[in-house]
């Protein structure tokens, strides 16, 4: 089953074109040009060098969030369109997950973030299963960083948390501060998405029968448009 | 020759489905108009959420109402501006993977061009012809010498016709969007409040709508402030006649000077009542030939998308897989 999977939830943009043994061809990108003008461009780079045609594909995989409200719509419009004109099931995965399989193997928990402004976070508990997939322990959500690590913390107790994400830096004292010698940083190597990792996950699901209908697929954004909030929050009072 | 357009810049996901430029097969629009009610406007990030969860369908539906595949379709047209920016990036996103998925070639349209051109499905474009464009975001006076060629002979400096009925609907809280209450109001009332006509420099085809509609704010306060009281269908009247008057002025003066064979009135406005009245009448007195849409027409649709893409497809403009969505795209770009 040959499968194309994209990400553009973050700055990285990823491709990937791959089956259930190997990696056909993958080009990841971190130079935060516009998704929109680079993401079809990329697809059809990828799969020319992959000899691949459109029609040779039997399933798509996209990052579904969270991430950058546009970012995430970019790629999921984008893939759930592409699907659907192919008439090849689709699937969404979650934008951490992603990142966390990248530490696939690892003992300890691991915990792939996003800034989400706000001293927020987007982000979730993973764990490595058979050094084969990466199963959510405590469900993607945005937090306070602070109230997270008491959370995460809470969780595991005193096994070693590895902490993965682009956006890293901008947490990383807290983090150390909190948390110590319990907090590992992998080699920055491991901190981008890769669109291989989503190809594989989503190829996990196909063999159940787990694809979406593509006019299914949205994005998983984690919290409502601030209109909305506003919105709701006036109607409570 | 069929074309499928898209159109997603604001708040209506659209596909449609044109035969050869003038004939409509399918026009499906999901319209977001109730969901943004609650929010006394059109909220950006809430319109790019509908547009992607509903583009896939909404294109499939315009598919099967014409009853063609894509083997029938050569090519894809979608709007990738003027509008808001997320908006037109979902449509723009779906027009690419599609044409790049199925082999079919890409057109880029304008958002303006696309209301000019909805008039091509009501009667076919006689040149040179004026063309009176009204809507939310715009207000433009457009000469066109043959197809695909626009000029702007005048735009508004300030606020759009659109934009100054909203305003004052809210002034006399009127449910949004305004326009269509204002319109609705006006005629049952009568235009005996005085206020001002904006005719700027006597050779402008510009528009100035912020003047009338601080004059309608100030008749308002400064009747409150008297304890007297404005029928608000007399204000309403009184303001769409400043409106509809200085459009219609402009808009003859230019038919008239550019020996325009046509004049089409093109965008959200084009719906309003009181407007197509008055042109009609004036035309017809003027010998001008009028093409004004139906209201179905004239608020945003992927059908005028269709009908402006098939005259690029004909002059073998296409677009490339990097095209982007672009929020502040100029009609003469
Ligand atoms: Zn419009």
């Amino acid at each position: 089953m040959r499968v194309l999977a994209i990400d553009t939830s973050n700055l990285v943009l990823s491709v990937a074109v791959m089956d259930e043994t190997r990696v056909l061809g993958e080009w990841t990108s971190n130079q935060n040009k516009n998704h929109s003008i680079t993401l079809m461009d990329g697809i059809s780079m990828v799969l020319n060098q992959c000899k691949v045609e459109p029609e040779e594909l039997d399933g798509i995989a996209v990052a579904k969030g969270p991430g950058s409200y546009t970012g995430v719509r970019i790629g999921v419009a984008t893939a759930k369109s592409m699907a659907w004109a192919l008439q090849v099931p689709v699937v969404g995965l979650s934008s951490l997950q992603a990142v966390a399989m990248n530490a696939l193997g690892y003992s300890g928990g691991i915990v792939p973030l996003f800034d989400a402004r706000r001293g927020q976070v987007y982000t979730g508990l993973y764990r490595s299963e058979q050094v084969v997939t990466v199963k959510n322990e405590l469900p993607d959500r945005i937090m306070l960083l602070t109230d997270w690590l008491m959370e995460v913390k809470e969780a595991v107790g005193d096994e070693s948390l590895l902490f993965m994400g682009e956006d890293l830096h901008i947490h990383q004292a807290v983090i150390q501060e909190t948390l110590g010698n319990q907090a590992i940083f992998p080699a920055p190597t491991l901190y981008h998405p890769r669109a291989a990792q989503i190809g594989w996950l989503a190829l996990q699901e196909f063999k159940q029968g787990k694809g979406t209908d593509a006019h299914e697929l949205v994005p998983d954004y984690l919290q409502v448009a601030e209109a909305e909030a506003k919105w709701l929050a006036k109607q409570e009072k | 020759m069929y074309i499928l357009g898209i159109e997603t810049s604001c708040d209506e996901t659209s596909a449609a489905i044109i035969q050869d430029g003038t004939k409509i097969l399918s026009n499906v629009i999901a319209s977001q108009a109730e969901i943004h009610k609650r929010f006394g406007g059109v909220v950006p990030e809430v319109a790019s959420r509908c547009h992607v969860e509903s583009i896939t369908l909404t294109i499939e539906e315009a598919l099967q109402e014409a009853d063609k595949t894509w083997d029938d379709i050569s090519a894809i047209a979608v709007t990738y501006g003027p509008g808001l920016v997320g908006a037109l990036l979902v449509g723009v996103a779906a027009a690419k993977a599609i044409s790049f998925a199925k082999g079919i070639p890409l057109i880029g349209v304008h958002h303006i061009a696309g209301h000019i051109y909805a008039n091509r499905l009501v009667e076919e474009m006689e040149f040179p012809l004026i063309s009176l464009v009204v809507s939310g975001g715009h207000t433009e006076l457009v000469y066109m010498k043959e197809h695909g060629h626009f000029e702007i002979l005048g735009e508004t400096r300030d606020d759009a016709a659109g934009e100054a009925y909203d305003k004052v609907a809210r002034s006399l809280s009127l449910p949004y969007p305004g326009g269509p209450h204002i319109d609705r109001l006006a005629h049952e009332g009568e235009a005996q409040i005085k206020l001002p006509r904006s005719w700027l420099e006597p050779d402008s085809y510009d528009f100035s709508f912020s003047g009338l509609k601080s004059a309608v704010l100030n008749t308002l306060h400064n009747a409150t402030q008297r304890g007297e009281e404005i029928k608000p269908a007399d204000l309403a009247a009184s303001f769409q006649e400043s409106v509809v008057e200085v459009l219609i002025e402009k808009t003859i003066r230019a038919a008239k000077q550019y020996k325009a064979k046509q004049v089409l009135v093109a965008g959200g406005v084009a719906a309003n009542k009181g407007l197509r009245t008055a042109l009609e009448i004036r035309c017809e007195k003027e010998g001008i030939k009028l093409i004004v849409p139906p209201l179905i027409l004239c608020t945003d649709n992927a059908a005028m998308i269709g009908a402006a893409g098939t005259i690029l497809y004909e002059k073998g403009i296409f677009a490339s897989l990097d095209l982007n969505g672009m929020p502040g795209l100029l009609l003469t770009e």
